[in-house]
C-alpha cells in the first residue's frame, strides 16, 4: 500500500502540472496583469529585441551588443543579450524557446547550428516573432534577414594575401579553427585553399587545418603542438579572435615571435599588445560594433513594418547610412578592415 | 506516526522544493505557468531524463556511467552517417540501438571482467567513444532527415502540448520503476549497491547484473541520440557535449547515494522537473547560462548534503521516539 502511494505521488503531481498548465495556457491573457511588472515587454510593444548570440562573455559579442545598446538608445527600443555560457546549439534553442514565450518583438540570432536552430526559430516567426541571423547565418527559411558581416570570400582571400606577402610567398603553413562544425570558419577555409591553389603560391604548403574548438587552452595547447610537429612552420591563420589571441600566447611563449607569422581575425584590443611586440604583423576584422548596431536597425525596421526582408528592400541603418537588402536576404556590412601598428590605437573593441 | 513516513523521506523534500520552483517561477515571470512553455521545458529535458532512467539503476549498485554523452553523440552523428549513405532511416536507428548496446557492453566487460573502477572506465570512454563520434563525420554534419522523423522530435501528440519525447520517457519510466520497485531484479540491484560481498553469498550474480546495466544504459543513451538527432534536425559530433554531468547531478539530486544502495526513480523524476524548472524561469527573467550553472551547482551540492540532513533528523527523532518508548515502558 505504502509502495503503491509512494509510486502514485510523484506521478499525479507531474500530471497536475501538466494539465494546470494547459489549462494556465488558456488564461494567460487574462491574468497576467499580477505579476507582469517583471517582464519588460508589458506597456511598451514597439521595439523588444533580444540578442542571442553563439556564447555569452566573448568580447566579440560583447562588442557587437555595445553596438545593439547604441542602436536601441537612438531607437528608443529595448536591448538585451541572452544565451548560453558555452556555445552549443541545443542550448540556444532552448533559449529561442524562451524569447518566444516572452514575446520578445525580435530576435537577433548568431548561430552555432544553422539547421538546429531552424525549427525553433521557424515556430518563433509563425508567432510573429521577426528573426535576423548576425555574424553566422541560420538556414535562410528560418530567418528574415542575414547581416552579413563580410563577404566570405574578401575574408578567406584577405587572411592568405596578408600572410603571403609577410612569408615571401613560401614556407608552411597552418590553419587554426574553431570548431570543426563552424560554419563560417568552414566557409572561410574553404575560400583560403582557393586563394592557395592560385600560381603565386606554388611554394607555400598548407600542412594542417587544427580545430581549437573556440576554446582557450585547447588552441594554446593546439598551437603548441603545431610547432613542434611541423618545426619548418613559417605561417599560421587563425580565422577566430579567441584562436588567435591564444595561438600568439602560444607563439610568445616559444620565443618564436617573428619566426612564426601569426595572422587571422581578432579583435583590436586583444591583439594589441602582440602588433606592438610584432608577434603579429597584420590581423584583419570586421567592427563587430557596427555588426551588432546594423543588426539591431535592421532587426527594427522589420518590427516596423517598413520593410519585409526581400531583395531590394531598403532601410535607414543610423550612421551607417542606407542599406539595401541583397539577395537570400542578406544585408552586408562591409569590406573587413586590416589591422596593424600604424591604425591599431584607431580602434577601441 | 508510521502513516505519514513519507513526510520524512527526501521525496516529500523534492516535492516541496518542485512546488517552490513552481511558485517562484510563475512569479517572476507570468510566462512560466503556460501550456507552451511547460511543453517546450519538458521537451528539453528528455534525452537527460531517458539516460537518468539507467544512469539510477547503475548508481545505485554502486558504479557510475560518464560515457553516456559520448555514446549520445556517437549514435547521432552514426546515424547522421549511414542515413547519408542511403539507409533507411528506420534501419538506421535500430543500428544505433545496437551500437548504443555494444559500447554499454564495453563499458561493462571493463568494468566487471577486468575489475576496473567504472569511474575510470567510463572516464576513458567518454573521451573514446566522442572522439570515434568525430573521426565519423569529421567537419561535418548531417542535417537532410525527413520531416516525419524531426516531427517527432519538435513535434506534440495531435491535439496536445505533450511532446512525443515525453511519451518515450513516461513508457520508459514506467517500465524502469517496475523493474526497480516491485520486481525482483530491483531487489537484487539495491542488495548489490548495499553490500556487494553479502549479495553474492546470497547468489546474486552481481557481474551479470551490472553487465546487463551498463549495456542498458548504451541503448538508452543510444535512444536519446536519436531524439536529440531529430529534435535538432542535426547529427554532430559535439550533441549532448557535457550532458553527462547534468545527468549525474539529476539522479543525485534525486536522493539517490553515490556510493549505491539507497535512492528511487521518483526522486530522481521529482529532480529532473526541479532543475528544468529552475534553469527555465531563470532564463525567462533573462539570467544567463553562467547563473544558471551556479545555481544547479549550488543544488546539487545541497543534495549530496541533503540526505545526511535528512537522515540526521530522522535518526533524532527515531531516538526520541524510543526514548518517549522505553520512559513509557519504565513507568
Amino acid at each position: 500500500m505504502k509502495k503503491l502511494f509512494r509510486t502514485l505521488v510523484p506521478g499525479f503531481l507531474i500530471f497536475l502540472v501538466f494539465v494546470l498548465a494547459s489549462c494556465g495556457s488558456s488564461g494567460t491573457s487574462g491574468g497576467s496583469s499580477s505579476s507582469g511588472g517583471s517582464s519588460s515587454s508589458s506597456g511598451s510593444s514597439s521595439l523588444n529585441i533580444a540578442f542571442l548570440p553563439k556564447a555569452i562573455n566573448n568580447p566579440y559579442f560583447d562588442t557587437a551588443a555595445t553596438g545593439g545598446k547604441t542602436a536601441a538608445t537612438e531607437l528608443k527600443g529595448t536591448f538585451k543579450q541572452v544565451g548560453p555560457s558555452t556555445a552549443s546549439a541545443s542550448d540556444q534553442v532552448t533559449w529561442i524557446n524562451t524569447l518566444t514565450e516572452q514575446h520578445a518583438s525580435a530576435i537577433v540570432v548568431s548561430a552555432n547550428d544553422p539547421n538546429a536552430l531552424a525549427p525553433a526559430l521557424k515556430q518563433a516567426m509563425s508567432q510573429g516573432i521577426k528573426v535576423v541571423s548576425y555574424d553566422s547565418d541560420v538556414a535562410p527559411d528560418a530567418r528574415q534577414i542575414f547581416v552579413n558581416q563580410a563577404n566570405a570570400e574578401d575574408i578567406g582571400r584577405i587572411e592568405v594575401q596578408v600572410l603571403g606577402k609577410q612569408l615571401n610567398y613560401s614556407g608552411q603553413i597552418a590553419i587554426l579553427s574553431a570548431a570543426s562544425t563552424a560554419t563560417n570558419q568552414n566557409t572561410w577555409i574553404g575560400f583560403m585553399k582557393d586563394e592557395l591553389s592560385k600560381p603565386q603560391y606554388k611554394n607555400m604548403s598548407l600542412v594542417k587545418v587544427d580545430y581549437g574548438n573556440d576554446d582557450d587552452q585547447t588552441s594554446f595547447n593546439d598551437t603548441l603542438a603545431l610547432m613542434q610537429a611541423y618545426p619548418n612552420l613559417k605561417g599560421i591563420i587563425s580565422p577566430t579572435t579567441v584562436g588567435i589571441a591564444a595561438a600568439a600566447r602560444a607563439i610568445e611563449s616559444v620565443n618564436k615571435g617573428g619566426k612564426v607569422a601569426l595572422t587571422g581575425l581578432g579583435t583590436p584590443n586583444q591583439m594589441r599588445k602582440y602588433v606592438k611586440d610584432g608577434t603579429v604583423q597584420q590581423f584583419a576584422l570586421w567592427d563587430p560594433g557596427k555588426l551588432g548596431y546594423l543588426a539591431y536597425y535592421a532587426a527594427a525596421a522589420l518590427v516596423q513594418g517598413k520593410i519585409t526582408g526581400k531583395q531590394g528592400d531598403s532601410f535607414s541603418a543610423g550612421t551607417l547610412g542606407t542599406k539595401t537588402v541583397g539577395a537570400n536576404g542578406t544585408v552586408l556590412l562591409g569590406p573587413p578592415t586590416v589591422f596593424s601598428k600604424a591604425n591599431i590605437d584607431q580602434f577601441n573593441f | 506516526m508510521k502513516r505519514f513516513a513519507f513526510l520524512r523521506t527526501w521525496e516529500a523534500l523534492l516535492v516541496v522544493l518542485l512546488l517552490v520552483a513552481i511558485v517562484i517561477g510563475s512569479s517572476l515571470s507570468p510566462y512560466f505557468f503556460t501550456g507552451f512553455n511547460v511543453s517546450s521545458l519538458t521537451r528539453d529535458l528528455m534525452e537527460k531524463a531517458i539516460m537518468a532512467l539507467s544512469m539510477t539503476l547503475i548508481i545505485i549498485t554502486g558504479e557510475i556511467d560518464l560515457s553516456v554523452a559520448s555514446v549520445l553523440g556517437l549514435a547521432s552523428v552514426v546515424l547522421g552517417a549511414v542515413w547519408q549513405a542511403g539507409v533507411p532511416l528506420w534501419l538506421g536507428i535500430i543500428l544505433v540501438l545496437i551500437l548504443g548496446a555494444v559500447a554499454g557492453l564495453v563499458n561493462g566487460l571493463l568494468v566487471t571482467r577486468l575489475g576496473l573502477p567504472s569511474l575510470v572506465v567510463t572516464l576513458g570512454t567518454l573521451g573514446l567513444y566522442r572522439g570515434l563520434a568525430y573521426v565519423v563525420l569529421g567537419d561535418q554534419a548531417v542535417s537532410n532527415f525527413p520531416a516525419a522523423f524531426t516531427n517527432f522530435g519538435f513535434g506534440s501528440v495531435p491535439g496536445t502540448l505533450i511532446p512525443w519525447p515525453f511519451v518515450v520517457f513516461a513508457l520508459l519510466a514506467l517500465l524502469f520503476i517496475g523493474v526497480l520497485h516491485l520486481s525482483w531484479i530491483g531487489r537484487q540491484i539495491y542488495a548489490i549497491g548495499n553490500n556487494k560481498e553479502a549479495a553474492r553469498f546470497a547468489g546474486i550474480r552481481v557481474a551479470r547484473v551490472k553487465l546487463l546495466l551498463f549495456m542498458v544504459s548504451g541503448l538508452l543513451a543510444a535512444l536519446a541520440g536519436v531524439i536529440f538527432t531529430a529534435r535538432f534536425s542535426s547529427a554532430r559530433p559535439d550533441n549532448a557535449l557535457g550532458f553527462e554531468l547534468d545527468v549525474v547531478t539529476i539522479v543525485l539530486l534525486g536522493g539517490v547515494n553515490i556510493f549505491g544502495g539507497k535512492g528511487t526513480l521518483f526522486g530522481v523524476i521529482l529532480s529532473l522537473f526541479i532543475i528544468g524548472a529552475v534553469r527555465n524561469s531563470l532564463g525567462l527573467v533573462s539570467i544567463s547560462g553562467d547563473i544558471q550553472n551556479i545555481v544547479v551547482g549550488v543544488l546539487l551540492i545541497f543534495s549530496v548534503l541533503g540526505p545526511n540532513v535528512v537522515q540526521s533528523i530522522q535518526a533524532a527523532l527515531t531516538r526520541r521516539h524510543l526514548a518517549a518508548s522505553s520512559s513509557t515502558k519504565k513507568v
